[in-house]
């Protein structure tokens, strides 16, 4: 089907193409739509032809200014920091490292340094297990896990577990791996075509990021999600 | 019992916002749409007022859609808007006549000298608290009134009205030609040069000035309290507050005391000082105008120093030059020089507002040379809002005596880091950014809340004001001295480049 749109500048309508490829006119209704979801298709101002759009051509270029990230992020970023109650952060990987994109101060009107630009080690906290476990580019994994406090996962096959639990839960947990005392909950962000172009969560102390049984707040889970979930819907909209 | 929130439209230059806040002040859902740009000449700036209150119509459902939420649930709405932008429309049909002329259009330019006369620009400064530019709403008013044969006797007999963009949001609010309510607020109001400033009435004097007939005019309302009950879009829900957007920032902001200020950096941006009951009158180029006024007390004023282009020089790289696909980039384009390799950006697109005042003024690049790259012109745009902020905060402090010790923004462009440290450096004060940066509609929906009682005072709303972010001084004072004195050099070029007679 994509090698029919790129050969017909004008477009195709959906009859065009289920007669060249023999499909059922629903079928190539569902394919169109995927298609125009993920943004290789565009239609035409009438809504009857379908054509290439020119993000194919750039298909490998996945590239999310980080700046255009912590402009989309800002508003959700500052709603989470101020229902949660915690510091809020928007992490992206970058040569295996998780660099800090957007820095939203715990709001107590304490006296907190933004730290955007600084990196995080990202076998060692929310924010990185939660790229880490969708990253593709195997390039950005850590060699050698470095320990940082005792619960630091420093074992390789750990660590895979541990991100196979992260995509099989949809977000990542940390509990002391990092700095004592604190914890935190991270979600992917996902951009245009699903692909994870970063990660938000937050962090405190563990009595208020944890229930009574040390288990992440449910309540926190769900609102960390919904705000990856947001963040990502403003990307994938309007580009 | 659902939850309850408070819708805010934010009908702005270049978009129409629904945001609903909770009982916290916090966002819970935002839906927006942008609206086209039409520009028929060089100077020209229109907007269609029919698809902005489509895009009214859209962006309020969607914002309650996007949290599965009951329009009952929403207990007031609140109206604010780009200012000064101005629109007549045919009473009985409810059809815009011609687009709305926005506030960076300069096609009054000459009606504006002709105005001035041998008395000068400020020779309403003591009515309206305004000097005579083509930023405000009369002059546009007039043009309008003159330019279309026949809409002046039409005006007279009642047939057509005039509003500002929140009139026109109100009007269609409560049914349009079927009953709608043709009203204004005290703060845009203060925005068109024809209300008296003290007694807050449209003054015969200025209407004669302009030869404006009264009759086109809406009713002048507190910016707080209930305006009427909706009958479309979100039918009985009460609309509880309309203010000008700088004016509702400051409110989003809840700078309520004399001396508290904010800098909303958005297309232009805007410096606010609260003055409280004081009428401060600017001998710097700032503008007085009126901050608030909640039901029937009295009215709180500003002073406020105005900056027309900032965003907007963001867009004009992006748009106008290619170099950048979003605004955002323009700090990653930035980044990757150390400074502006000695290259000053002054965007007098529309003359030079405040503190300047030079509507004969244009742009320009100052210091040129082959080393110049499109990394240093990036950080050229950036630091062209640093400066015209800085220019604004001298004159401010100037007019009130006393320094400004922390600068609250917000607003899109505080997004942009390298900027907010700009400004810190620059102002020499810590720069300080609130929990929401929407706070043009935070402000809105705050007076709005306050009028249906949903929250029940100005204390507890600064108890929602928290610190997201805070950037502190860190530049060499020989260093900021020596740009400062480039920008100043490079702002002298600007001036007389429209030459009479041109
Ligand atoms: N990261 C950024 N860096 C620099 N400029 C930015 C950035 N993000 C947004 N902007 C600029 O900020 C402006 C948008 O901000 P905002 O939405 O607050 O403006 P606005 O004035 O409220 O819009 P409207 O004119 O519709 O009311 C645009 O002019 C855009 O160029
Ligand atoms: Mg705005």
């Amino acid at each position: 089907m994509l090698r029919l749109l790129a050969s017909a500048p004008n477009g195709l309508g959906v009859a065009d193409l289920g007669n060249a490829l023999g499909l059922a006119k629903a079928t190539v209704h569902g394919i169109l739509k995927t298609l125009h979801q993920v943004g290789f298709v565009e239609q035409d101002h009438s809504g009857a032809h379908y054509h290439l759009s020119d993000a194919f051509g750039r298909l490998g270029d996945t590239y999310l200014d980080p700046n255009e990230l912590r402009s989309r992020a800002i508003n959700w970023a500052d709603s989470l920091a101020a229902r949660s109650g915690e510091v809020v952060r928007v992490g992206r990987l970058v040569e295996g490292k998780v660099v800090v994109v957007h820095h939203v101060f715990r709001p107590d009107d304490s006296d907190q340094d933004l730290d955007v630009g600084t990196t995080l080690p990202p076998h060692a906290c929310s924010l990185g297990k939660a790229v880490l476990a969708f990253d593709t580019s195997g390039g950005a994994k850590p060699r050698k896990l470095e320990a940082f406090t005792t619960r630091t996962i420093v074992d390789p096959a750990r660590l895979a577990d541990e991100l196979a639990s992260v995509r099989a839960k949809g977000w990542a947990a940390e509990f002391e791996e990092h700095t004592v005392e604190l914890a935190g909950i991270a979600a992917p962000i996902r951009g245009l075509g699903g692909l994870v172009v970063g990660a938000v969560g937050l962090t405190g102390r563990i009595e208020r990021i944890c229930d009574s049984r040390l288990r992440h707040r449910t309540d926190l889970v769900t609102m960390v999600r919904a705000t990856a979930e947001a963040i990502g819907r403003d990307l994938r909209e309007d580009r | 019992m659902a939850e309850q929130y408070v819708a805010a439209v934010d009908q702005g230059t270049n978009s129409t916002r629904c945001i609903l806040f909770d009982r916290r002040g916090r966002l819970v859902s935002v839906a927006q749409r942008e609206h086209k740009q039409h520009f028929p000449r060089p100077g020209w700036v229109e907007h269609d007022a029919t698809e902005i209150w489509r895009n009214v119509t859209r962006v309020v459902p969607a914002a309650i859609r996007q949290i599965g939420a009951l329009p009952t649930q929403i207990v007031a709405i609140g109206i604010t808007n780009q200012r000064e932008t101005s629109l007549l429309w045919d009473r009985r049909t409810g059809r815009p006549i011609g687009h709305a002329v926005t506030w960076q259009d300069t096609r009054t330019d000459r009606l504006i000298t002709e105005l001035a006369g041998d008395e000068g620009p400020d020779r309403f400064a003591d009515l309206c608290g305004l000097p005579l530019t083509t930023y405000f709403s009369a002059p546009r008013l007039r043009w309008m009134l003159d330019e279309t044969p026949g809409l002046r006797e039409r005006a007279e007999r009642g047939e057509v009205l005039f509003g500002t963009m929140e009139t026109w949001l109100i009007w269609n609010f409560t049914g349009g030609p079927d009953g709608g309510l043709h009203v204004t607020d005290v703060t845009n109001a203060s925005r068109t040069m024809l209300m008296n400033i003290e007694t807050l009435e449209w003054d015969d004097h200025l209407l004669a000035a302009f030869d404006v007939p009264r009759s086109v005019l809406p009713e002048i309302r507190p910016s707080s309290g209930v305006f009427a009950t909706a009958t479309a879009v979100l039918p009985g829900v009460r609309i509880g507050a309309a203010l000008g957007d700088q004016q509702a920032a400051l409110f989003g902001q809840t700078c309520f005391s004399p001396g508290e200020a904010k800098c909303t950096y958005g297309t232009g941006s805007f410096l606010l000082l609260n003055t409280g009951k004081e009428i401060v009158r600017s001998t710097h180029g700032m503008l007085t105008t009126v901050a608030y006024q909640i039901g029937s007390q009295p009215a709180a004023y500003a002073l406020e120093g105005s900056m027309a282009v900032t965003g907007s020089l963001v867009q004009w790289f992006r748009d106008g030059l290619g170099l950048i696909h979003t605004a955002a980039e323009i700090e990653t384009l930035a980044r990757t020089v150390d400074d502006n390799g000695g290259a000053y950006i002054v965007p007098a697109f529309s003359g030079l507002f405040a503190p300047h005042w030079r509507s004969e003024a244009r742009g320009v690049i100052a210091g040129l040379t082959s080393y110049i790259t499109k990394g240093h012109l990036a950080r050229a745009v950036l630091e062209a809002t640093g400066f015209q902020t800085l220019e604004v905060v001298n004159a401010m402090n100037a007019d009130s005596g006393i320094a400004l010790t922390a600068l609250k923004v917000d607003g899109g462009m505080t997004a942009n880091n390298l900027l907010m440290q700009f400004l810190a450096d620059l102002l020499d004060v810590p720069v300080v950014r609130p929990m929401v940066t929407e706070t043009v509609s935070l402000g809105a929906a705050y007076a709005a809340g306050l009028a249906v009682g949903y929250w029940p005072d100005l204390e507890g709303l600064r108890s929602n004001w928290h610190r997201a972010g805070q950037w502190l001084p860190n530049m060499d004072p020989t260093r900021r001295a020596a740009e400062y004195a480039n920008w100043q050099a490079a702002v002298q070029r600007t001036f007389g480049w429209i030459r009479p007679g041109q």
